[in-house]
């Protein structure tokens, strides 16, 4: 996907560019509102990450001036305040939804998918692997006319394997993937959803293979 | 019209003691009734006899006492005896005002008193409840031939003219025991000159002086006067020989006097007294069904006049004229006119 | 709001100022009017008595050696002009009464005299005036007196001093109506602009802008400056409580997804162990702060509760929304029921957050691919928010004491938690007029926490 971010703060920014680009999604940085207006008019991007906060105004006048544009784009608020004393407002200005720093991004991915599937979703969310239609926004899998929906975690567990086929990821890395970091989570439970994929994936051309002491990767013939 | 009721009596003999010269007493109703009223009046019994009966049908159980005395005797009696009357009735203006200034009277008010005009009424001790204009009485008979004088000049010119028609046959008051002649004469001279040039001339002709309307209107109607001057009209008009006299009210102004009636101060019977009165005020001020008063002229006559007459005011102005000087020094210019001594 | 301490009152003082002022005009107009009116019918007697009087010693003479008076008609009848007053008169010489009443004496003194007195039972009015005949033997003085009743005068005075008495107290009335309208005109603007400032809400801090009268204009300057004030002073506090939670919030950010981008690129089992122990405790931390920060926003709020109506089952399914995506995480199944569609007056931030901490929770504490049941009912004009959730249920001790601050419940061992929530949601149900009800469910585990708010 590809998001604007509107963050004023440097360091965030930069870590939050890297840490999205690590699932695959392009990031423009503005660091300030006159920047973000600039990219907002060059760029259609899958969503806009707004910082409420900004050296050179407020970001509700940025969502202001968005929705009065009558642009698409579904604006996310990213505030580092009271949510008790921002979020009304702010919703009220036409924003989809807002998350408080800091943020566990599997939350943002989630709140992004929410709000992009009420917008209506985006055909490049669908991804052929072989015979299987895979739709990361609705979470379902179509093998011929057979259409499966994905619960959340077997849903995000498929995208990590989608985004590379053939990669082998280990059991811990999917660990943190799936589960947030309070969670005890051990890695038979990410046996347990491997399983639960794999018994959707049955009579399809792509399989879920264990890779011995590595962990597993997805293969499609 | 004389004694004709029963109960009516001359009583002369029975009169109170008094020391005032009393003419006449009737009493109407039972005598030493417990309800009584006293009048004292200068009008004669039968004159006034009909008033009084016609009050006594309005109210039969008072008897009525009546006195008959000359004003100057009322005055003596009332203010300077103190004699116990309820009501004095008096032609005497001058006196019966001066009865009600100096205190002999006591005031009286009820919705018939109130009701009276202004000047019928002084303070609320005098009521006037008839106005009677004095008249020149002339006999017919000796007038055949000449017009009727219908003002004073006309009466000069016609005395001047006919010198010896009238010598002796001319009649007036007595200004010195006539009260009301005195207040004719006095208000008369105080209006026109033209009075003491008619007395001048009166007075040439030998007039003859009277104490009382009455006998000049007998004298002129048994042909003895040819002129009677300054004689109360109504007692003319009451007479039934009417025939024989012409009544003229002079044109230049008639002199109105009005007839009063006050309570004196020592009353005996002060209710009984406004009684009286307001009977007197209603029946000579309204149109009830009483026999007209025969004191009283039709109150047309002055309605149609009303530049001619002369209604004499009450009020202190009439004290005037009692003031001994004054009364001297006027009398002494009449004496001067009239006896031309 | 306690009252203020009360001394005197404005229209009172007011109507009695203007009621003293006019009583005191009211009588005064009386007493001039009544000594004017019996001066005016002194002096027009008085005149007229002069005038009398003098018309009197003019006819005044001496005639073949005694005195002669010849009494004016005129004179008289110049006094009857008064109305019917008795009048009474003496002419005296040095010798004596000359004529008129004897008992009438003359006033003592000199020159033209007034007096009133008694004569004869009846208040009167007097006048003796002199005259100097001038006579071959030297000036002999005479007077005239003259004494005149005051019946009608005084009649005429007291009708004059019953209509200034009528006056008067017309006046009274008239100015007691227009004082007490005066009173309610003035004191108007008074309880208008208390009546603005006490309708406006606790937020409402704008300055009075309507116009006053000018007396009012510092009282309502120094309302507008106070409240000037107050507005930036409630400004700062809520600007420091958002900016605290910047401050914190921001570097915990940039931290916590530094980490996370580490945890990504760090192969070594143990350091991805302790860069998760990290984020555990950022998320323990930033959590803590937040609401930390929401609290002390609800106690703000509450402090300042400015009421509207609000739709609870919209704000249900609204702040659900919000939250699904968190429980989706986990595959937790949020259900909303809507029983009754009760509505209830309040700050809807604070209720939302209320509804929000304890969703929050039942997420938080819940078994994944479990559900939570969201339910609003409306019962004995309370309207209930019941949040059922299939998770590890409160401790065996029950819930007592777990709304209480920092409180946690001993079974949460490893589950983010400041102990803030519950804390949070019953000061908000409290300042509402409700109440937070919690225990574990009868059948099976988890829990159900109650929001109660009183119907609107």
């Amino acid at each position: 996907m590809r998001f604007l971010l509107i963050e004023d703060n440097d360091n965030l920014a930069r870590a939050a560019v890297d840490r999205l680009s690590l699932d695959g999604h392009v990031v423009d940085h503005a660091g300030s509102l006159s920047e973000a207006q600039d990219f907002a008019a060059t760029t259609d991007y899958d969503l806009i990450l707004l910082d409420i906060m900004l050296p050179d105004g407020d970001g509700r006048s940025f969502l202001k001036a968005h929705r009065e544009r009558r642009a698409e784009t579904p604006v996310i608020v990213t505030t580092a305040r009271s949510e008790v004393s921002d979020r009304v407002s702010v919703l009220d200005l036409g924003a989809d939804d807002y998350i408080t720093k800091p943020f566990d991004f599997s939350e943002l991915e989630a709140r992004c998918r929410a709000v992009l599937r009420r917008r209506g979703g985006a055909a490049s969310n669908l991804k052929q692997l072989g015979d299987v239609e895979f739709d990361s926004l609705s979470g379902t899998l179509r093998i011929g006319d057979n259409s499966i929906r994905l619960r959340n975690r077997e849903l995000r567990l498929f995208e990590v394997f989608a985004s590379s086929p053939d990669q082998i990821f280990s059991k811990a890395k999917l660990l943190d993937r799936l589960f947030s970091y309070d969670e005890e989570a051990t890695e038979n439970a990410i046996e347990v959803y491997v399983g639960r994929l794999r018994r959707h994936l049955q009579g399809s051309r792509a399989a879920i293979v264990t890779v011995r002491g590595l962990g597993y990767r997805l293969t499609v013939t | 019209m004389r004694h004709l009721v029963l109960s009516v009596c001359l009583m002369l003999l029975a009169a109170p003691l008094a020391a005032f010269d009393i003419e006449d007493h009737a009493v109407f109703g039972p005598e030493n009734a417990s309800r009584q009223v006293r009048v004292l009046s200068v009008a004669d019994v039968d004159v006034f006899s009909p008033v009084i009966e016609s009050f006594r049908a309005a109210h039969p159980d008072i008897t009525v006492d009546y006195t008959v005395a000359a004003s100057t005797a009322i005055m003596t009696a009332i203010s300077g005896e103190q004699a116990p009357f309820d009501v004095v009735i008096s032609s005497a203006m001058d006196l019966q005002t001066k009865l009600a200034n100096d205190g002999f009277t006591q005031s009286f008010r009820s919705t018939a008193t109130l009701s009276l005009p202004d000047w019928a009424r002084w303070r609320d001790d005098l009521f006037a409840f008839t106005q009677e204009p004095a008249a020149i009485v002339l006999s017919r008979a000796a007038f055949a031939g000449h017009p009727l004088p219908e003002t004073r000049q006309a009466l000069i010119t016609v005395l001047r003219q006919n010198p010896d028609l009238f010598r002796d046959r001319v009649g007036t008051y007595d200004l010195r025991s006539s009260g009301l002649g005195y207040l004719f004469a006095t208000q008369d001279a105080r209006t026109s000159e033209v009075y003491w040039r008619l007395t001048e001339v009166m007075g040439a002709l030998g007039t003859r002086l009277y104490c009382c309307s009455s006998d000049m209107i007998d004298d002129v109607a048994s042909g003895e006067l040819a002129i009677a001057y300054n004689v109360l009209a109504s007692y003319a008009l009451s007479r039934a020989d009417l025939t024989k006299v012409a009544i003229v009210l002079p044109e230049d102004f008639s002199t109105v006097m009005l007839r009063t009636a006050l309570i004196p101060r020592n009353a005996p019977a002060p209710v009984l007294a406004g009684r009286f009165i307001d009977f007197l005020l209603t029946s000579s001020w309204t149109d009830a069904d009483v026999p007209q008063s025969p004191l009283s002229v039709s109150s047309a006559v002055f309605l149609t006049n009303r530049d001619r007459f002369r209604r004499i005011r009450l009020g202190p102005e009439l004290l005037v004229y009692l003031d001994g000087y004054k009364r001297d020094r006027f009398l002494e210019a009449w004496k001067d006119a009239v006896l031309q001594e | 709001m306690s009252a203020a301490p009360v001394q005197g009152s404005i229209r009172r003082r007011l109507l009695v100022q203007l009621l003293g002022g006019a009583m005191l005009l009211a009588v005064a107009l009386f007493i001039i009017v009544q000594s004017l009116a019996r001066q005016l019918a002194q002096d027009s007697q008085d005149n007229i008595l002069t005038a009398a009087a003098s018309a009197m010693l003019d006819t005044v003479a001496m005639q073949d050696g005694a005195l002669q008076v010849d009494l004016p008609y005129a004179a008289f009848s110049m006094l009857s002009s008064l109305g019917n007053e008795r009048v009474f008169y003496a002419v005296h010489a040095p010798s004596g009464l000359v004529t008129g009443y004897q008992d009438l004496v003359p006033i003592a003194g000199t020159g033209t005299r007034f007096d009133t007195r008694a004569f004869r039972g009846e208040d009167m009015r007097l006048i003796t005036a002199t005259r100097m005949l001038a006579l071959e033997q030297g000036p002999l003085p005479v007077t005239v007196t003259l004494a005149q009743t005051r019946d009608g005068l005084s009649r005429t005075v007291d009708q004059i001093v019953a209509m200034a008495a009528a006056l008067g107290t017309g006046f009274f009335l008239s100015v007691a109506v227009l004082a007490g309208l005066a009173a309610r005109t003035s004191i108007g603007p008074i309880l208008r602009l208390t009546e603005s400032v006490e309708r406006r809400g606790p937020q409402d801090l704008r300055p009075v802008t309507a116009p006053v009268p000018a007396e009012m204009a510092p009282l309502v300057g120094a309302l507008n400056t106070f409240m000037d004030r107050l507005k930036i002073s409630l400004q700062r506090s809520e600007e420091f409580i958002a900016d605290a939670a910047h401050r914190v919030r921001t570097p915990l950010a940039t931290v916590r997804t530094q980490a996370e981008i580490t945890l990504r690129r760090v192969e070594k089992e143990e350091n991805r162990a302790s860069v998760r122990e990290m984020i555990r405790a950022i998320d323990e931390s930033s959590r803590a702060a937040g609401q930390l920060l929401d609290h002390a926003m609800v106690t703000f709020r509450t402090d300042h509760l400015e009421p509207e109506t609000i739709d609870l089952g919209a704000l249900c399914e609204d702040t659900v929304e919000r939250l699904r995506p968190m429980a989706d995480l986990r595959d937790i199944d949020l259900r909303v029921t809507l029983c009754a569609r009760p509505t209830t007056s309040g700050d809807r931030i604070l209720v939302q957050s209320a509804l929000r901490n304890v969703l929050d929770n039942a997420i938080k504490y819940s078994q994944p691919e479990s559900e939570v049941d969201v339910t609003l009912r409306a019962r004995s004009g309370m309207a209930a928010l019941e949040v059922r959730d299939r998770g590890i249920g409160f401790p065996a001790g029950g819930p007592e004491g777990l709304t209480g601050r920092f409180v946690r419940g001993a079974n949460v061992e490893g589950v983010v938690g400041s102990g803030l929530g519950l804390t949070i949601a019953e000061e908000v149900a409290r300042a509402h007029g409700g109440h937070l009800s919690a225990q574990n469910n009868e059948e099976g585990p988890g829990a159900c926490v109650t929001l109660c708010f009183p119907s609107a």
